[in-house]
């Protein structure tokens, strides 16, 4: 689309109110984040700290294991990440390239599971985690999550986009399935890989309700239930929960920054043109 | 994986004896079993067995720690079916996909046209609007507790200006889902945006020339080439932002525990209450199994509808 001169610093007056009404709880966080607690606390609100109160951070850090639950998360997140790539690009090869009895049945029973809603699975899944006493552990968090049909689907769709006469050459050339999957598949679908990573990573991230039932311990907490606690200890210090969640922040909006075009990248190639 | 390598053949496919060839197949169907074994292992164990233990569990009473106390066919069902507060809870859920899921893609479908032109700054406009996916439920939700403080919210000075005066977001009951569906139309924002702008970006460009040669307006364009164009991808916000706005619990639990006086008490809050607070798991089952034929029901009705509507190419 193209615009006329006098369209144009209409369009940047639009964009640059967005942004700031959609930036504006952010900022004003990052603001509060430096303020004294007195200031935090003063009617009419203020936007932006007298100076930058870095005892607040201090504090965070005092107050809950920031370091702990960032770690807790990280290693979730990843784990349920890497898990999601190996299950999900393993079914999709099946899918895509082999043949077997059954397929198209198995194929719409992956695709039902995107249909159950997690609240019905929630009661007797927290059922089963506790009789295995995996209450308080990594893989009670980790492993319901390791399989992923949103990702088996949109690597399938990736697959079957790829060049035939490859997989042809490679067949005369002797290859069997597993080489031409991890020597072939694997590789040339780099960019199909890195949404599903960008995805999952920030989709379990930030997950919160299922941590809050299986985690007991302050010390297997994630960060998600870990920024609630900063709240409910203190109940006044706004600045201290300000401070809390820019540095909880951190680590999502840096993978944001790095993941943002193969995420919109990915989306527009695989996902959507099923 | 301990898979042995299957053998290499060194002939070519014409000159595959017979025997071999059926070998193979079998290997291929074995190799494929394989490949799928990790994620049906994985759904049959937390997907599969939870959705019929459900409807088990819904048949009877449980003590609190989860054990079958007592069998009592559908009365969980009859219960939950007669009970004000379920329907209350209907009632909560369908104002608050009605207040979320419209105005959700369109404030997106909105940013996404605007910010979709080849013009200097875009990246950095992109980002910004991209932004709230990087922000958890629970974070986000903490930052509008601020925003929405009884006595120290900005909002409502910034409205002071205007001389309207200050607004009790979360405790007066008119307010509250409001409020709620406020903040979870800014957090889905960023993942909406991204599925529509990668929409638009889809569109062939050459498209657009030929509609500027015949003289169409940006308006008349966007109305009546690029929305008709990323009609799948604004079918699948539609879809993805229905089912999760169903599964909305973490700002809700966070912000007004389902109060002032159940007005954000949506039907997973009542569940989660049910099961994990009053620990009965077989009425909380009951419910979250008709909560999963209505959004099973919701989603069949919209595929059969809704996607005769949509374009694709």
């Amino acid at each position: 689309m193209t615009l006329s001169r006098i369209q144009q610093p209409v369009l940047y007056l639009l964009l640059i109110l967005a942004s700031l009404a959609i930036l504006f709880p952010l900022l004003y966080t990052l603001s509060s984040a430096f303020m004294s607690s007195a200031e935090s606390a003063a009617y009419p609100p203020r936007l932006l700290p007298s100076g930058l109160h870095f005892a607040n951070f201090v504090q965070v850090f005092q107050t809950i294991p920031v370091a702990r639950f960032i770690g807790n998360s990280f290693v979730v997140a990843t784990a349920i990440m890497l898990g999601q790539l190996i299950t999900a690009s393993l079914a999709a090869y099946a899918f895509a390239f082999l043949r077997f009895p059954g397929k198209a049945l198995l194929f719409s029973l992956f695709l039902s599971t995107m249909m159950i809603p997690w609240e019905v699975t929630m009661i007797p899944n927290y059922l089963t985690v506790r009789s295995w006493h995996w209450v308080d552990t990594y893989q009670g968090l980790i492993v319901p999550f390791i399989a992923s049909a949103f990702g088996t689907f949109l690597l399938r769709q990736y697959f079957l986009q790829l060049p035939k006469e490859l997989f042809e050459a490679a067949k005369i050339d002797g290859c069997g399935h597993l080489r031409i999957f991890s020597r072939l598949v694997l590789p040339l679908s780099a960019p199909a890989l890195a949404t599903l990573a960008v995805y999952s990573f920030l989709t379990n991230w930030s997950n919160y309700l299922w941590p809050l039932l299986i985690t007991n311990k302050e010390s297997m907490r994630t960060v998600q239930i870990g920024i609630g606690m900063l709240q409910f200890e203190e109940v006044t210090a706004w600045n201290v929960v300000m401070a809390g969640i820019v540095v909880l922040l951190l680590p999502s909006l840096l993978l944001l920054i790095i993941g943002l075009k193969p995420l919109v990248r990915g989306i527009t190639a695989g996902a959507l043109k099923g | 994986m301990t898979l042995p390598n299957p053998p290499r053949s060194r002939s070519h496919a014409g000159a595959i004896p017979l025997n071999s060839l059926r070998v193979s197949r079998w290997k291929e169907r074995l190799l494929a079993y394989c490949f799928l074994a990790p994620s049906l292992i994985v759904f049959g164990i937390f997907l599969f067995y939870p959705l019929g233990k459900s409807v088990y569990l819904s048949l009877f009473l449980t003590d609190p720690q989860g054990r079958i106390a007592e069998f009592v066919g559908v009365d969980n069902f009859t219960a939950v079916l007669s009970s004000d507060q379920f329907y209350n809870s209907l009632w909560v859920t369908v104002k608050y996909i009605l207040l979320t899921v419209p105005t959700g893609a369109a404030a997106a479908l909105l940013l996404a046209a605007l910010s979709h032109q080849k013009l200097r700054g875009m990246k950095i406009f992109r980002f910004i609007f991209s932004l709230p996916m990087a922000v958890s439920v629970g974070t986000g939700s903490v930052i509008w507790m601020i925003l929405y403080h009884p006595t120290l919210s900005i909002l409502n000075y910034g409205l002071s200006f205007l001389g309207i005066p200050a607004i009790q977001w979360l405790t007066d009951p008119k307010w509250a889902l409001p409020s709620i569906a406020i903040m979870t139309v800014w957090l889905n924002l960023g993942f909406n945006y991204i599925v529509l702008l990668s929409g638009l970006q889809g569109v062939p460009d050459d498209l657009y020339e030929s509609a500027k040669i015949d003289g169409s307006g940006s308006l008349r364009t966007f109305f009546r080439i690029s929305l008709p164009l990323i009609s799948p991808s604004l079918f699948f916000v539609g879809v993805v932002s229905i089912i999760s706005a169903f599964q909305s619990f973490a700002q809700i639990n966070i912000l007004t525990k389902g109060g002032p006086m159940n007005s954000t008490d949506v039907l997973v809050y009542n569940i989660y209450q049910d099961a994990f607070i009053n620990y009965r798991f077989g009425s909380g089952s009951a419910q979250a199994l008709i909560l999963f034929v209505l959004i099973t029901a919701l989603t069949i009705l919209q595929f059969k509808f809704g996607e005769k509507k949509v374009h694709y190419q």
